[in-house]
């Protein structure tokens, strides 16, 4: 099949890669690049384990052509941790937490969270459920991934009021 | 699941689009990808098989927000999210601010545009039953040229409207309730998740006057039917009542015979209708208390 080149920016490293326009950004993430931390549901955009930022916004990377993807700046779930592994402050409070079972949707939930948190400081339980609104988990039934974002929002930002 | 083989194109512009357009008509199955967060997943399911993808979305004459005389304009391939938080949205169409939050999902509204939720015509799709209510204008642009039209007729079945496979949207135009008084908004959705496709959407924009009589009225469901739905009759019936309950039961009575919701595994014919009354209900007394506050 026929391929085209294209160069986009991962967790702050370029990539020239070859792909065929049918390919998923998801795919090329994982199948390409080996960033296997995104993880592939249900392919039609309605899981949300896909989830990455997209020049900052949460998208679903199954829901995109890796060759829309030219030219911009990609966040996986392996850009959150420090390079020598240390966790960011909401995937260790999401360890804290025990806001994952299976483990399945943490990815697109880190990224959902990731999300919330870059633009509300003191985000409200509804704030948080509606950012992960489209993110399913089958396991905790949500209630540990709301407090893991709601103690992120508080030891990134401080207590309400302080 | 995985989309087919196409081939790709990257437009630059307006112009170059309707070029590609016209020349792949009738050599391949074009299609104009935007946000690409209805077409990739039918891509995938294999509902859609283009062979070729035109992709506008470095198109930058395609993305912006502005006024122009009493008209909200809306470029085809803006963001969803960025019309949901931009203040001349809210100021101009509010009732279009207060649907966005109930398309899909936050990270679907970073893709997904607001010109491509109304030429895709999903029956329950929020954009495009507010841009009937309306009366919104559609900028296209094609082999007549530069054309205006209005949305009335537009949506012809599911996932059907009278885009021809060779016009491009520009932009949709919202008209502004300028000088027919106090504007107030109602919007309410019923869905299996927050964000999935609506079960019953119904929305409701009025006008009072200084006396608190309604001047203006405009109602729709979205669903219940192959395309979203104006409340015609029902807005006629709440135009010169002051918007009292007996107002808005008889309004509401009315819509029954001019929905045609189907029985899916989702929910039964009768549900939707019970549902769409209730909702119409609800999203009228909204917008009669924000008319009136």
């Amino acid at each position: 099949m026929k391929r085209t080149n294209i160069e986009l920016t991962v967790n702050g490293r370029s990539h020239d890669v070859s792909v065929p326009p049918r390919m998923t950004l998801v795919d090329c993430l994982r199948d390409e690049l080996r960033l296997t931390g995104t993880h592939v549901g249900c392919e039609h955009g309605v899981c949300g384990a896909c989830s990455v930022l997209m020049d900052g916004a949460p998208i679903r990377s199954c829901l995109m052509f890796a060759v829309q993807a030219e030219g911009h700046e990609v966040t996986t779930v392996e850009g959150l941790a420090d390079e020598d592994g240390t966790l960011s402050t909401i995937q260790d409070s999401f360890w804290e937490n025990h806001a994952m079972q299976c483990g399945y949707c943490t990815p697109g939930m880190l990224i959902a969270g990731q999300a919330l948190l870059a633009e509300n400081s003191d985000p409200s339980e509804a704030d948080i459920r509606e950012a992960i609104s489209g993110n399913l988990c089958r396991c905790t039934g949500y209630q540990q991934i709301v407090e893991a974002i709601a103690e992120a929002a508080r030891r990134r930002f401080g207590e309400p009021g302080e | 699941m995985k989309a087919a083989a196409f081939e790709y194109v990257r437009v630059a512009s307006v112009e170059e689009t309707c070029r590609v357009l016209a020349a792949a008509d009738g050599v391949a199955e074009h299609k104009i990808i935007a946000g690409g967060q209805t077409l990739v997943p039918l891509m995938a399911m294999r509902l859609a098989r283009p062979t070729l993808l035109i992709d506008i979305n470095d198109v930058a004459e395609l993305t912006g927000i502005s006024r122009d005389g009493s008209h909200l304009v809306i470029r085809a391939c803006t963001r969803q999210r960025e019309a949901e938080t931009d203040p001349l949205v809210a100021e101009s169409a509010p009732l279009l601010a207060k649907a966005l939050p109930f398309v899909g999902h936050r990270q679907t509204r970073n893709r997904g545009t607001v010109g491509g939720s109304i030429v895709h015509g999903d029956p329950s799709a929020e954009i495009a039953l507010v841009a009937l209510m309306l009366d919104a204008i559609l900028r296209i642009q094609g082999p007549a040229g530069d054309t205006h039209r209005a949305i009335d007729g537009f949506f012809e079945a599911p996932m059907m409207t009278a885009l021809a496979p060779d016009e491009c949207l520009v932009d949709v135009r919202f008209p502004e309730w300028g000088g027919t008084g106090s504007v107030g908004t109602g919007f309410h959705e019923v869905a299996s998740r927050a964000g999935d496709f609506a079960i019953v959407a119904a929305a409701a924009q009025v006008a009072l006057d200084g006396d608190g009589v309604c001047r203006r009225a405009a109602l729709g469901v979205g669903g219940v039917g192959p395309t979203p739905i104006r409340l015609a009759a029902a807005e006629e019936a709440l135009v010169g009542t002051r918007l009292d309950d007996a107002a808005i039961d008889a309004a509401a009575a009315l819509i029954d015979d001019a929905i045609e919701p189907d029985s899916d595994l989702h929910a039964t014919e009768g549900y939707r209708r019970r549902v769409s009354g209730t909702l119409i209900q609800r999203a009228v007394r909204d917008a009669a208390a924000e008319a009136s506050a």
